[in-house]
């Protein structure tokens, strides 16, 4: 291997390193479960909101499909896993969770078809109009899903038999980071396979992927696929954590608060949703208890400013703290090491 | 014998007419110019043949099989690439993330979903051949937005390159390289290898009569001379057509 050869084989590889910053986050997340422990009921909607944000991340941040209708998948799995329980089809959540997300995902794959042409302004139009009709088919069928009511009666079975779920959401919290992690290692690991990075070449120039050869669209159809599945499940955790499943799973409102998440926490890194949900649910609950009922005029400034800035000069900014910090900290070493080595020179000469 | 030809080639755009029965053969291994005055329908011919466009008429052959139908993304597969006359680049990525991706595409790990990029030995070796024969060493690992024109007009050919190509269309290489980057990119595509067939559309007579040994000239659509260089150029109709008005300008 030749010299060059090796360093490109490194940086490849090096891409998918662990950063400081990653490692300290999931310590983070999983400390909550003994530092927090009054903040459980919370922290389990966060983590839902969180898998839920990484779905919409995976089609919009890597491969640039913008969706208004991700809600379509989170509340089709939601009464699926709602159902399952109600008529003990399916009494293990964890089994339930699966099959959940595995209906998500089928209803993505018919779906995906619909959204392989077309301007983001179509894209956004076709998955609000999905999501629409299968809220109103939510709605009209109301003998199956409880209507406006909501789906009463479901009870969920301890997570495999071992786990009952408690009122102050202990078990649940548990369960939905652990899902959490685990849905985000695998869509890490796929964001940098060579899967992952013809997405993000589809996102930067379709064209070009088809005169390098990349079936453009069996790549959407995939990942389009996939987010739908982890929407799923994400669904689905909400109804089990809750044993409740009502028309909102459904709404446009979902999916809205989404694309805002997402957009808070940043798209394309993996972190912006799970970011996004930390900040849109904590400023809820803070922001809440000043003004109840104002508190969207907040998240509603954040977000402006946020746009108004950019996310590229945030990046920046961000670029020159971490340079002055650096220049800072070898300066204090040198300042330090500096008149000890003036004061070692006359000596030793 | 010819390994990519083209039987009564035709495109219009409602009442415009882009190409219109274009028969062109390509010899194996030829270094084939297309050349012709603005709007003569150069683009639109390789647009045709990498399928961007689908013809309103005729058939397009790539080694005697009939390739009309099929996606760009199938034509590569069978070994025939393109640049663009307007860079087409991933801006996002570095070059060596663009060309570690063709690699791998053509090695048909596209699909793989688990593994990391690289982490197969021949992508990686594959890569580092390419970026050294463009000479992008120095340049691989920066984002390719802020390259500079030449080393982007490089990364175009590199991209193609990378798909293996038995046969290569170059859209204006040299369009537009200033002068201090002009040499590099010229003696990079006159060292493509020699098996590698090239169709050459270029506006630059210097680099046409130095690369091809073979010249069509294409007017208003249709092809209008088709031969060696030097009887290309003493043909008087092409004069008065094309060349003349080069030589005025």
């Amino acid at each position: 291997m030749t010299p060059l050869a090796a360093d490109v084989a490194q940086r490849l590889k090096r891409r998918a390193r662990w950063s400081g910053f990653e490692i300290a986050f999931w310590i983070v997340a999983f400390a909550s479960i003994w530092l927090l422990p009054q903040k459980h009921l919370i922290l389990t909607e966060t983590a839902i909101l969180a898998l839920f944000a990484l779905s919409l991340d995976l089609i919009l941040g890597y491969a640039g499909i913008i969706s208004l209708g991700q809600a379509a998948f989170f509340g089709t799995a939601g009464y699926f896993a709602g159902l399952a329980a109600k008529y003990g089809l399916i009494n293990e959540p964890v089994l339930a969770l699966l099959c959940s997300g595995l209906v998500a995902a089928a209803l993505g794959f018919v779906t995906s078809f619909l959204v392989l042409r077309g301007s983001d302004l179509t894209r956004l139009m076709v998955t609000l109009g999905v999501s629409l009709m299968l809220g109103e088919l939510a709605n009209r069928y109301s003998n199956i899903t409880g209507g406006a009511d909501g789906l009463q009666g479901v009870t969920v079975a301890p997570i495999l038999g071992l786990f009952q779920f408690d009122m102050f959401g202990h078990t649940g919290y548990v369960y939905c980071l652990i899902v959490l992690f685990v849905c985000f290692l695998i869509a890490r690991r796929l964001v940098y396979s060579p899967f992952g990075l013809s997405l993000r070449a589809i996102k930067g120039n379709a064209l070009r992927c088809g005169a390098v050869g990349i079936p453009v669209n069996a790549r959407l159809v995939a990942i389009y696929t996939l987010a739908a599945g982890f929407a799923g499940m994400a669904g689905a955790l909400l109804t089990q954590t809750t044993a409740f499943c009502s028309l909102d799973v459904l709404s446009l409102e979902r999916s809205a608060d989404l694309l805002l998440v997402l957009i808070i926490g940043g798209t394309g890194y993996l972190y912006g949703g799970l970011i996004g949900a930390v900040i849109y649910k904590f400023m809820q609950d803070w922001i809440a208890t000043l003004t109840p009922q104002y508190w969207q005029f907040w998240i509603g400034l954040l977000l402006v400013v946020i746009v108004l800035i950019g996310r590229d000069r945030m990046a920046a900014w961000h670029e020159a703290a971490r340079a002055a910090l650096a220049r800072l900290f070898t300066r204090a070493i040198g300042w330090r090491r500096g008149p000890a080595l003036g004061g070692a020179g006359p000596d030793r000469s | 014998m010819a390994i990519l030809e083209t039987i009564g080639l035709a495109k219009r755009f409602g009442g415009i007419v882009a190409a219109a029965d274009v028969t062109l053969a390509i010899d194996k291994g030829a270094r084939h110019a297309l050349i012709g005055p603005n709007g003569a329908g150069k683009t639109t011919v390789i647009n045709l043949l990498s399928g961007v466009l689908k013809p309103t008429a005729g058939r397009i052959l790539l080694e005697g099989r009939d390739i009309t139908a099929l996606d760009p993304h199938q034509r590569v597969r069978l070994g025939m690439a393109r640049t663009f006359q307007i860079n087409a680049l991933f801006l996002d990525l570095t070059p060596l993330e663009a060309i570690a991706l063709a690699v791998s595409e053509r090695l048909g790990f596209g699909i793989d979903c688990w593994r990391l990029v690289g982490r197969k030995g021949a992508v990686a070796d594959e890569a580092a051949e390419i970026v050294e024969r463009f000479h992008l060493g120095d340049v691989m690992h920066e984002r390719t937005a802020i390259l500079p024109y030449g080393k982007q007009r490089l990364l175009e050919i590199a991209l193609a390159f990378a798909c293996r190509p038995r046969v290569l269309l170059l859209d204006e290489p040299a369009a537009g390289v200033p002068e201090a980057e002009r040499h590099e990119l010229l003696a990079t595509i006159a060292a493509l290898p020699a098996d590698v067939t090239v169709l050459l559309i270029e506006h630059d007579m210097d680099l046409v009569f130095s690369f091809a040994d073979r010249i069509s000239v294409l007017v208003n659509g249709a092809l209008f001379v088709d031969g060696a260089p030097d009887a290309v150029a003493r043909d008087p109709r092409v004069k008065a057509v094309y060349l003349g008005e080069e030589l005025d300008a």
